[in-house]
């Protein structure tokens, strides 16, 4: 709340100075109006999410303990616990960022140190940027086409990690691309003008440079992946498991479709489960980015 | 490549002959034909856009870089014309350094940044890479002020230092030809008079290359001056001849302040 009339103070502060001291100008009535325009906006929405936590965290009191964390499914709403869906998440992630990271951050070292400006890199550019805005579903659907029958994986963790790698990637290309395009140009030119190729000058120099960019880039994905139900829906992943996945073959299920699965059940005993499901997915979301405003923080201090 | 390389005893180090670059369609150079000498600072001078840093930066295939360049004429450096195909741009700019108009030290500490150049050609062992790092500093005259923080980031050193820093990087790769883009434009007056102390010092063992738009740095530091005006080279002589006699009006012009 303090944050709130700190901000408040600072937008008040320009319109106090700038506003002549005797008469009310034409000026000073806009500026008011789009100072209180633009208050009540940002309480709206901080409303919002204030009032979301508290019945989130109010719902599901009681049902956060130690049993909850570390139980599995079960019929009975207060045995069951989310064990099996935070180690699908893990699995899930991991999968998925091991598989997109190399080629996200591959293909906008292509982009951007290869072809840059070129008829074909404005094509790939539009492309991407269209693959960033495809609904999540649609990766669902390519996910449950390619990996679940045609790979032959099945409804397995692996599928789910591929399709939901697959989902991540345009927003990995477009965040990592921005992060090398960021190295400025005086680097790349003082490598070259030592006799270091392209290879050696992208590999030794702009990767490190950008890598808090990149790390940024990585986290954002994260934080998507964990919270996406969408894909996995289409992929038919199960939700009533007793115990974690224990390979790449395993059945899996997600905090987020776990969520889903308890919230679309009669009893009100498990929509409180969902609200315990929730706080635990958000506390998740909450420390990574918190870790990529400290990465991303420090990188611009040092550059 | 090796083969031509070792003739250095030639007396033309650098030898261009009937040079023309395009930008697109923009011709920026214009029929240039100019040599360097082993061993000699030869200086550029004109009016900004003269085309004397396009000139420069063919020397090293820096203009390669950018992709609507078109380059044609002969550029003959140590022996070989380097336009042609088959050479090996790596050691090309190995042999040719180059040093940057504004100082562009790599985000890394002092010791990495002069270790990177012979790294990248293979060096990789740490006593040979002290060994040059050391050397490379001293030349740079940079040793006794940063020798006690060798894994410090270069980013923290002054304007002056960041730019005696790309020097030794430079040097660090063992060059035979030095060019360097207004090394100084952008320093203060002291700064600048070290960078030119340096020059002077470094005169003799590498052929060196500087483009200025100060005019009173290019009678300082060089033996010879050529003064570039829209593209064209308009004169070209020995550097306090040209500067009390010149042949031609448009440089009479240019070195008494009457343009550029």
């Amino acid at each position: 709340m303090r944050s709130t009339i700190n901000i408040a103070k600072a937008m008040v502060g320009p319109v106090e100075r700038d506003t002549p001291p005797r008469k009310m100008s034409r000026r000073s009535v806009g500026e008011i109006i789009f100072f209180v325009a633009a208050t009540v906006s940002f309480l709206l929405c901080m409303g919002t999410l204030v009032v979301m936590v508290v019945d989130l965290v109010q719902t599901s009191a009681g049902r956060l303990t130690w049993q909850f964390l570390s139980g599995v499914s079960s019929r009975l709403a207060d045995r069951a616990g989310v064990l099996p869906a935070i180690a699908g998440t893990v699995w899930v992630t991991s999968i998925a960022m091991v598989i997109s990271l190399p080629i996200g951050i591959g293909a906008a070292v292509y982009l951007e140190e290869f072809c840059r400006r070129s008829a074909l890199s404005r094509v790939l550019e539009i492309a991407i940027a269209n693959l960033a805005g495809v609904p999540a579903i649609i990766f669902g659907m390519v996910g449950l086409h390619l990996f679940v029958r045609w790979c032959g994986f099945g409804r397995s963790v692996l599928s789910g990690g591929l399709t939901m790698a697959l989902v991540v990637l345009p927003l990995i290309i477009l965040v990592s691309r921005e992060a090398i395009r960021s190295v400025p140009r005086d680097v790349r030119e003082g490598s070259l003008a030592l006799g270091a190729s392209t290879m050696q000058t992208v590999w030794h120099q702009v990767l490190p440079a950008a890598l808090p960019g990149l790390l940024t880039g990585a986290i954002l994905g994260v934080c998507r992946i964990i919270g996406e139900a969408a894909p996995l829906l289409a992929l038919g992943a199960v939700t009533y498991l007793t115990k974690t996945p224990s390979g790449l073959d395993s059945p899996f299920t997600t905090l987020p479709i776990q969520v889903f699965n308890w919230i679309s059940r009669p009893q009100v005993a498990f929509h409180h489960n969902a609200a315990g499901a929730i706080v635990v997915l958000l506390m998740v979301l909450f420390v990574l980015n918190g870790a990529a405003i400290v990465i991303r923080a420090r990188g611009q201090r040092r550059g | 490549m090796g083969q031509a390389l070792k003739k250095e005893g030639v007396h033309e180090i650098v030898s261009v002959a009937d040079l023309n670059l395009w930008y697109g369609s923009h011709q920026a150079l214009r029929s240039i034909s100019l040599s360097a000498m082993t061993g000699e600072v030869l200086a550029l001078i004109g009016p900004s856009g003269c085309g004397k840093s396009s000139f420069l930066r063919t020397l090293n295939r820096m203009n390669d870089l950018i992709p609507i360049v078109r380059v044609e004429g002969r550029v003959i450096v140590m022996g070989q014309d380097i336009y042609h195909d088959g050479v090996e741009l790596a050691e090309l700019r190995r042999r040719v350094g180059l040093v940057f108009q504004r100082s562009n030290p790599f985000p890394k500490s002092i010791y990495d940044n002069i270790a990177y150049g012979p790294r990248i050609h293979g060096e990789r062992r740490r006593s040979e890479l002290d060994g040059i790092v050391e050397q490379s500093l001293r030349r740079a005259d940079l040793w006794e002020e940063v020798k006690d923080r060798l894994s410090a980031s270069a980013l923290g050193l002054s304007g002056g230092q960041q730019q005696r820093l790309c020097i030794a990087r430079a040097l660090a790769v063992r060059p035979t030809i030095l060019l360097m883009d207004e090394p100084a434009s952008a320093l203060d007056p002291r700064s600048t008079a070290k960078i030119e102390e340096l020059i002077g010092m470094l005169r003799g063992e590498y052929t060196i290359v500087i483009v200025t738009h100060n005019m009173q740095q290019a009678a300082r530091v060089s033996d010879r001056t050529a003064f570039f005006c829209d593209g064209s080279l308009i004169e070209t002589g020995v550097t306090s001849e040209l500067f009390t006699n010149p042949r031609n009006a448009q440089t009479q012009d240019y070195i008494t302040g009457r343009f550029g």
